[in-house]
């Protein structure tokens, strides 16, 4: 049979199957509005699930990220609630979409992009802050790290570098790629980068769609050499990290993973690992939060086979940026303890997240507690901003970035202002 | 559509994309040789160029600062909007956006496709981020009365990643789909009200 005999056989099957259980002769119109009562077809596509009515549907879409940033005057940061004795005021604003942070080795903070192409140094100009662009044109750059003077930025399909940067941000130059055997995909497809005590580059390679068996070469994290060389994979079964750090004294990697969406307002939970050796599976796709196998994916499957996370850190909640706290402004019981930005959910009715959290540890690396540290990004189920990533300066005080409102914050702690 | 209208629309669109930021003061007249080519009334006569009656303001915004950042970078479109100031670009989207939607850019919808179309809506969940009546909202666009030759380009450059999107959502929804289903979707959506 030739293909086009084939086609219309297939679409006068479909058309029959259609006539016979959908909405019949009746609803054949020219011109007409959407019917309002289509009956469902049978679901076949993971992820897809059936929703009662439009008015819910709604609640459960992406959030819109908005493509200029709040005027500093507008930032309602007197919405947010911290702990006694600590401050928060904006940093710097006007960045649209600032993602990922990183400290230079002069103090010069870097930030990145995610939906926009940019990445920025902030600069001191008379006294006020500024953001300047250094890199533009780039393809989601969200990945940023910085170490001996170089910093290296993560693309949808490459590392590149730039070199000396804090003395040439006049005059940056291109950045230079190391690395660019990288799928390319669209869902997931932005870098989460850091580079560990190995002197290695860790990347994390998402999977390319919310739910699915992925290729070879997704949902891992990877690390090469700093010249691009000697590429190995470091964890499998990683669905989306966009936060990994590693621990001060024992040197574990902690990653946050993104959980997959549509199949409940309460599960799963997104997940913060530990990678005790190289190589382990953590789940994706077959099993969620370490204790049960996916609906589509898991079937045959064991959440046994898996690495289970140490931590469950709320459905839907977009655990993304972390970073150890290694300085010591704050108190003592900060110390190495794990600071989490929560960009809060989307696919949730009711949303969560929109916060950083603190995660303390026991000296066995596993998760004593996970508490609210700021909160306040979101209320009355609306976001004003959403936490991406966190950073710890060398006074010991944190940067947050914010990619809804466009904003850098930094939060300090004076004994004086908890005492009062 | 006679052939030699359209000729004459596209020479004079081409024309007047020239003239652009040369004396223009008002919001208004900046837009007069973006609409000779999108049309004046929303509703765009020449092939592959979109309609852009009644889109959400969101959607517009976007997309004019994915041009003038060259995150999309397609002539003429890239060079118009460099030098315009965000808030130029979010007055030219309010503009825009209060144009009248345009009507189904071809009668009839052939039964079988609509059948095929509407099965697809519903099992990839279309609706839930461009409404139920494909009127859009905040980034996902009007797709009602949108021309079928645009939105089939538009599809096909989504599906196969060489559209630069602001987000991964059409990517992620078109993945399982065929080309068929592509087209058997831009067919229907033209022809909605």
């Amino acid at each position: 049979m030739n293909s086009r005999a084939s086609s219309r056989r297939g679409l006068a099957i479909a058309g029959l199957i259609a006539s016979l259980s959908l909405t019949g002769p009746a609803a054949i119109q020219s011109q007409e509005k959407p019917a309002p009562n289509i009956q469902p077809m049978p679901t076949l596509v993971p992820g897809r699930p059936e929703i009662p009515n439009a008015e819910v549907a709604k609640t459960l879409r992406g959030v819109p990220q908005p493509p200029f940033a709040t005027p500093a005057e507008k930032l309602q940061i007197s919405q947010l609630k911290m702990p006694k004795g600590f401050k928060l005021e904006v940093y710097v604003s006007g960045i649209a979409n600032a993602r990922s942070l990183r400290i230079g080795d002069k103090g010069t903070v870097f930030v990145s992009n995610r939906q926009l192409d940019k990445v920025y140094a902030v600069v001191d100009r008379g006294g006020n802050r500024e953001a300047k662009v250094i890199a533009s044109g780039l393809d989601r750059p969200n990945g940023l790290a910085f170490h001996n003077g170089t910093l290296y930025i993560g693309e949808g399909t490459k590392i590149s570098k730039l070199e000396r940067i804090e003395d040439n941000l006049d005059n940056p130059g291109k950045p230079v790629p190391i690395y660019t055997d990288l799928p390319n995909h669209q869902s997931h497809g932005w870098k989460f980068i850091a580079i560990g005590p190995d002197n290695k580059l860790y990347i994390n390679v998402g999977a390319p769609c919310n739910i699915c068996e992925p290729p070879a070469e997704n949902a891992q994290i990877r690390r090469i050499n700093l010249d691009g060389s000697g590429m190995e994979v470091f964890a499998r079964g990683v669905r989306n990290s966009v936060g990994f750090d590693w621990h001060p004294i024992t040197k574990d990697f902690y990653f946050t993973d993104n959980g997959r969406d549509w199949l409940s307002e309460d599960l799963p939970e997104d997940e913060l690992n530990r990678v005790t050796k190289v190589g382990q599976h953590f789940g994706f796709p077959y099993c969620h939060q370490g204790n049960f196998t996916d609906r589509e994916m898991g079937w045959g499957r064991s959440c046994d086979e898996f690495t289970p996370p140490v931590a469950l850190m709320g459905p839907h909640s977009a655990a993304l940026g972390l970073r150890f706290y290694t300085g010591t402004m704050f108190p003592s019981e900060y110390r190495n303890a794990l600071f989490i930005a929560r960009h809060g959910s989307w696919n949730r009715t009711r949303k969560i997240g929109g916060d950083i959290v603190v995660a303390k540890l026991n000296v066995d690396g596993t998760v004593k507690s996970v508490q609210p540290f700021i909160t306040g990004f979101l209320n009355n189920n609306e976001y004003w901003g959403r936490p991406v990533d966190v950073h710890v300066m060398k006074d010991g005080s944190m940067l947050i970035s914010d990619d809804f409102a466009g904003a850098i914050y930094r939060v300090t702690y004076s004994p004086q202002l908890a005492s009062r | 559509m006679k052939p030699k209208f359209v000729r004459t629309l596209v020479a004079l669109c081409l024309q007047l994309i020239g003239t652009i930021g040369v004396s223009a003061a008002t919001i208004d007249e900046r837009l007069v040789p973006c609409l000779a080519c999108h049309g004046e009334k929303g509703q765009s006569l020449i092939p592959e160029v979109p309609s852009l009656g009644a889109q959400p303001i969101f959607f517009l915004s976007v997309q004019l600062l994915m041009f003038r950042e060259k995150m999309r970078n397609i002539e003429p479109m890239t060079g118009m909007m460099q030098g315009w100031s965000d808030d130029e670009l979010r007055r030219a989207a309010a503009a825009i956006a209060k144009l009248p939607a345009p009507s189904p850019s071809a009668p009839g919808i052939e039964p079988g496709r609509a059948d095929k179309a509407r099965a697809l809506i519903q099992q990839h969940r279309c609706n839930f981020c461009h409404k139920q009546d494909f009127s859009g909202e905040d980034n996902a666009p009007r797709l009602a009365g949108q021309r079928e030759d645009y939105l089939l380009k538009a599809l096909r450059e989504y599906k196969n990643n060489s559209r630069r999107a602001y987000d991964p959502s059409m990517a992620d929804a078109l993945h399982p789909l065929t080309d068929t289903d592509l087209q058997d979707l831009a067919h229907y959506l033209s022809r909605l009200k």
